[in-house]
């Protein structure tokens, strides 16, 4: 069963941004993602990863009523939460993509302290059922 | 010629693994050899033409690969002396596809890691094609096979048939893993459409040759009815853009009569013979609706008591919300209405989206239309597939226009 992992950027999180850390911990942070990303692949659960930039550089674009885009900042200027990243990962089970968001939510911050991230899970559209 | 090499190279697949399992017990550098022979056989043989035999080709080249392996790994042991290339081959004459059947579908490997491994060492296919097939990144696969053949090698198992003890439960869960991998390629949703349907003429083929080396067991044969009569539906299943059309809704002149002549002879043989199991009533059940001229020609009080009888086989609430809906054919929905009151007290199904949809249907067979939208908007809301979302929410937006 396929999984999308959502890691979001918050106000939530105890820790100042990724960019006011120590070098090393920010070295710290990124090996973790690279190791975990690796061990997805050797468990044979890995299917897609990627870190966004952050949401100062997010736009939204919409059409306008002349079909026209029109491109604001964005995401969300006053909302709390935006995304940073995501994982499709292939597990057994709701349980086992359940460990493996636990796993990236303790990605290690400021002074090797787990972040605790909020990892939203959602099932990746699968098949229909077999009739009859 | 290439899809004829292809066909070979698939049937000779097993028979090349067992060829070189007898004699080196390195199930998982076995299977690596065996795969570089047929890569290497699929490149020449449609240039330079098949070899005069080329069981034994294969086997050779394997062996060769095995050896390099072998060599490279453990030098020091100077295994070659033991094991000399022989330049003539052996070609056995057993059929290896059972035991290696036996040995992918072990019970130590997840259902994931099973299919995998199966389609592999006993389909022949490449994992790229594998990989593709479920629309997962070929490394990915190839770690998912790695392990799972390091797992059976630490699980001890040899390369022999189960014992009588184990026989039952390892040819079930044999069953249930092609079953799985039929599936997959039936109700596939996403990715190239053809690459997944060749999962299930894989599950078809394998099931087959399954059949063919145990024509006595009626659960094997149950299985491949079961599948031949589901598959020739397929083409009548989906509409011009993808969307779903429901069993009662089909063109039934797209349906295989082919298949299901074969399907419905097989199944007729198999089931006087016993005992009964879970994939021949399915089997029968599929029958009764392919044998139908018109969905209003369906002999809906036999498929009531087939799920009767499947109900007392198996605790899959799936099974209860089937029958059900043929309860509701039979005697009409409000006494089935009452039946799904009772099933949504199950917590494995409470919240599912077919408990939705089957209290839908019921209630639209009511004329309670405007409860019955409400009943498939909930159903769609609860889907995780694409088509049978559009399916639902186009019932709802009917029923309240």
């Amino acid at each position: 069963v396929k999984y999308m992992l959502l890691m979001h950027g918050s106000d939530r999180i105890d820790a100042p941004p990724i960019h006011t850390w120590d070098l090393e911990e920010v070295k710290t942070h990124i090996r973790f993602m690279r190791d975990f990303n690796t061990k997805l692949v050797a468990d044979g659960e890995y299917v897609h990863a990627e870190g966004l930039t952050g949401p100062e550089e997010a736009k939204v674009v919409r059409a306008g009523s002349d079909g026209a885009p029109e491109v604001t900042d964005g995401p969300f200027p006053e909302s709390k939460e935006y995304l940073a990243g995501w994982w499709v990962i292939d597990v057994e089970s709701e349980t086992r993509a359940f460990e493996i968001a636990t796993a990236i939510s303790l990605a290690p911050g400021p002074g090797g302290v787990p972040l605790r991230l909020p990892i939203e899970v959602r099932r990746v559209p699968d098949a229909p059922p077999v009739d009859a | 010629m290439t899809e004829s090499v292809e066909d070979l190279l698939r049937t000779e697949a097993p028979q090349v693994l067992g060829a070189l399992l007898r004699r080196y017990d390195d199930f998982a550098a076995a299977e690596d050899a065996v795969q570089e022979a047929l890569i290497a056989a699929a490149e020449q043989w449609p240039r330079d033409g098949l070899p005069d035999y080329p069981r034994g080709w294969l086997i050779q080249v394997a062996s060769r690969r095995m050896l390099d392996h072998l060599r490279s790994e453990q030098a020091r042991r100077r295994r070659e002396e033991q094991h000399p290339v022989e330049e003539h081959p052996e070609v056995p004459d057993q059929d290896d596809t059972l035991v290696l059947l036996f040995m992918c579908c072990h019970p130590a490997l997840k259902p994931s890691a099973a299919i995998a491994l199966t389609l592999r060492a006993v389909g022949g296919l490449t994992t790229a094609e594998i990989a593709g097939a479920y629309l997962i990144p070929e490394a990915t696969m190839a770690q998912r096979i790695s392990r799972a053949k390091l797992k059976v090698k630490e699980s001890g198992a040899s390369f022999r048939l189960p014992t009588a003890d184990e026989r039952s439960t390892r040819l079930t869960a044999v069953l249930h893993v092609l079953y799985l991998i039929f599936n997959e390629g039936y109700t596939s949703s996403a990715g190239p459409d053809l690459q997944r349907r060749d999962l299930s003429a894989e599950a078809i083929r394998l099931t087959r040759a399954l059949h063919a080396l145990l024509p006595d067991d009626p659960e094997v044969a149950g299985l491949l009815a079961l599948m031949l009569l589901t598959d020739a539906r397929r083409d009548a299943r989906t509409g011009q853009d993808g969307e779903l059309i429901p069993l009662t809704e089909q063109d039934r002149t797209r349906w295989d009569q082919k298949q299901i002549e074969e399907g419905v002879d097989l199944i007729t043989a198999t089931l006087p013979r016993g005992p009964v199991g879970p994939y021949q009533v399915q089997a029968a059940i599929n029958a009764v609706h392919d044998e139908a001229a018109t969905a209003t020609d369906t002999d809906w009080p036999q498929l009531l008591a087939l799920y009767g009888v499947l109900r007392g086989m198996t605790d899959n609430p799936m099974v209860a919300l089937n029958h059900a809906v043929a309860f509701a054919m039979v005697h009409g929905p409000a006494a089935a209405l009452d039946l799904l009151t009772t099933l949504a007290a199950d917590k494995r199904i409470a919240n599912h989206h077919r408990l939705h949809a089957v209290r839908a249907h019921l209630l639209e067979m009511a004329g309670e239309d405007t409860a019955a939208a409400e009943e498939y908007r909930k159903a769609a809301s609860r889907t995780a597939s694409v088509p049978e979302q559009h399916y639902l929410t186009l019932r709802a937006a009917r029923l309240l226009s």
